[in-house]
């Protein structure tokens, strides 16, 4: 029995079923990262957990006490919104401690309270100000403050990064994860960006279309995706996706594509394809798996070399994303920063086959 | 062209604009001019003469005799006693009728139920309904209350008209108010009425503004109504007015007239001098963002 419970919940508005059958449980400690394109019901399953809105059908428990119907200031919940959602007449000081005050807890109480969490997010100086005053990130402090506050069971945190450029989100970001290492309290946090999801999360669920796609940890979203859609989503640049066609033998699997040229260039895969021979799957390779030769990761055991013809380079300073042609799709290698390529030139490449996944092209599940 | 030759016709093109206003202000100015002139002459200035002259003895007496001693009807009691009816009518009428427009924003934007844009629509239409189709039902309603010719009777009748108007304003503004912050409050433990007072009604202060002054000016300007419905001590200003300058008795005391019609009009011009750019700033936040 997990410390929140998602049991078999659904959502629908009139005939429309936004939310089919979700089940997540989640133990104390943990962070839950909700993470899919708008749309896929990952803030609709967020405002059902802090009771924003109803349960169509299932059942949200957390500590084992059923939450259907009770009203979202008795969950023991505390959230922070994506727009912040700071009283605009109120100081800081009191954003932080209204919700104290609602729940009747005494004046001296509040304000010791205040002073811990001002001292823990290093806001002291700003109490007296209002909102207005206030920048991106103090704002964003402040929300986090006024959840802090008040102890709860349970952190729901609704794209919260979303407004902050790019340099500030990534400060924040390491200082959630550490705020979770430090109070170890139970995160559910929703976003659409797959690196937060990857960075932030002790578990995360890859959501589409009102459904869990995959639920488990970042390695396991990662590296073992369960279809084309989580395999897809996750990953920057996102993973290339080719036709191929699947020999089985008694020496192992082999996958068969094309080169930019049209030649057939045999890849060996690893798991269980019986019953696969001869048939078209679809063969996942993440950038990092094409990379220069000198690149490749030397405790890989299948790495096939080619030789093709780089059609862009993106030097991003850390690495160089190049573009080149296989299976007649573009497809992305990441190659060291001091490779020598150069647009335009044929280029000595290596694939590691260790990681790749091959798909189902029908169901888009995953094989093998 | 030079910069110097352009930023001369800039110069000869502003001058024609402030031309242009000012004799627009002037014409603007004009009908008021004339009344406040007028009513500091003695009557004979008036009969006799020019009223585009200015005065050749100024006096104060027409003020005087219009607030408390010009016959209104059948007895001489001035504009007085009339223009304390209207303060007693309007201010009650555009509290209750804001209050009420505040809460039907807040609960139509921010409590959203099945049926909501009905009622809406239904409230807005009220908003179109021409006075006169309702004089004689409201009569009759007026009459089952007991309220039928008493300023309270009044009050009820622009109060219950101006909820359309006092809706719309509210709910367009609210509209733009971010639910976010009506969400964080339900979380921190706030109820229905403590999330209007201590989150909404703070940020409220344009909307407010406008609902004032755009139902003091039509409740305390209005005559059907006063005509209608009240008795003759609960006659609101405007009627007074009526009745004061159509006096049978008597010579036509023009500039007792003209001041009598400057303190009925008083309480508004006041309102929009103090008042007037948060009207215009409160109608521009409510419908840019809504």
């Amino acid at each position: 029995m997990g410390f929140l419970s998602i049991d078999n919940v659904t959502k629908s508005y009139g005939a429309v079923r936004v939310l089919h059958g979700v089940d997540i449980e989640v133990e104390e400690g943990e962070f839950l990262v909700l993470v899919g394109p708008s749309g896929c019901g990952k803030s609709t399953l967020l405002n059902m957990i802090a009771g924003l809105e109803e349960i169509s059908s299932g059942e949200i428990r957390i500590r084992d006490r059923v939450m259907n119907g009770v009203h979202p200031s008795r969950r023991n919940i505390a959230m922070v919104f994506q727009s912040y959602a700071l009283y605009p007449n109120m100081s800081v000081a009191k954003n932080i401690t209204f919700g104290l005050e609602m729940h009747g807890t005494p004046k001296d109480q509040r304000e010791a309270a205040l002073a811990r969490v001002a001292g823990m997010l290093q806001i002291e100086n700003l109490l007296d100000r209002k909102p207005a005053a206030l920048s991106g990130g103090q704002r964003q402090r402040v929300a986090m403050g006024r959840a802090l506050v008040r102890d709860p069971d349970v952190f729901l945190f609704d794209e919260p990064l979303s407004n902050l450029d790019a340099k500030l989100r990534v400060d924040m970001r390491t200082e959630i994860k550490k705020l979770h290492a430090r109070l170890g309290t139970t995160i559910v946090y929703v976003t659409h960006d797959q690196i937060e999801a990857m960075t932030l999360s002790t578990r995360i669920a890859v959501m589409s279309g009102g459904h869990i796609q995959q639920l488990g940890t970042p390695r396991q979203i990662y590296d073992d995706p369960a279809n084309i859609f989580v395999a897809a989503f996750m990953g920057s640049p996102s993973m290339n996706l080719l036709p191929a066609r699947l020999h089985v033998s008694g020496q192992g699997a082999v996958a068969e594509i094309a080169d930019a040229e049209g030649a057939p260039l045999r890849l060996p895969v690893r798991g269980n394809f019986a019953g696969w021979d001869g048939r078209a799957v679809v063969l996942g390779i993440r950038p990092e798996a094409l990379t220069d030769p000198g690149g490749a990761d030397r405790a890989a055991r299948d790495v096939v070399a080619l030789r093709n013809r780089i059609d862009v380079t993106e030097p991003a300073g850390a690495d160089t994303f190049v573009t080149t042609t296989l299976a007649g799709r573009d497809v992305i290698g990441r190659l060291r920063a001091d490779a020598e390529v150069r647009a335009g030139q044929i280029a000595d490449l290596a694939v590691n086959m260790d990681k790749a996944v091959l798909f189902d092209p029908e169901t888009e599940l995953r094989i093998g | 062209m030079t910069v110097e030759g352009a930023s001369r016709t800039g110069h000869a093109a502003r001058a024609l604009i402030y031309l242009v206003l000012l004799l627009f202000a002037l014409f603007y100015l004009l009908p008021f001019g004339i009344m406040v002139i007028n009513s500091l002459k003695p009557l004979s200035e008036i009969t006799g003469g020019n009223m585009m002259a200015l005065p050749r003895t100024w006096t104060l007496e027409p003020w005087r005799a219009a607030w408390s001693t010009a016959q209104i009807g059948v007895s001489p009691t001035g504009l007085a006693p009339y223009f304390w009816n209207s303060i007693k009518m309007a201010v009650p009428a555009v509290a209750l009728s804001t209050i009420f427009g505040a809460v039907n924003g807040y609960v139509l934007t921010k409590w959203r139920f099945r049926g909501d844009t009905l009622i809406f629509g239904l409230m807005l239409f009220s908003c179109f309904i021409p006075f006169q189709i309702v004089l004689i039902p409201m009569a009759r309603s007026l009459g089952i209350l007991g309220l039928a010719g008493t300023t309270p009777g009044l009050v009820l009748v622009h109060f219950v008209y101006g909820i359309g108007f006092t809706t719309l304003y509210f709910r367009n503004y609210y509209a733009a108010f971010p639910t976010e912050l009506v969400r964080a409050a339900m979380i921190d433990g706030a109820g229905f009425f403590r999330i209007f007072w201590r989150i909404l009604l703070p940020s409220s202060g344009p909307i407010i503004a406008v609902s004032v002054i755009w139902q003091i000016t039509n409740i305390w300007n209005d005559f059907l109504f006063g005509t209608s419905f009240a008795d003759f001590d609960s006659q609101p200003v405007t009627v007074a007015l009526n009745n004061l300058v159509n006096s049978s008795t008597g010579v036509k005391e023009y500039n007792v007239h003209f001041a009598g019609a400057i303190y009925a009009a008083l309480p508004t011009l006041l309102v929009y001098v103090v008042a007037g750019r948060y009207f215009v700033r409160g109608l521009m936040s409510g419908s840019v963002k809504g």
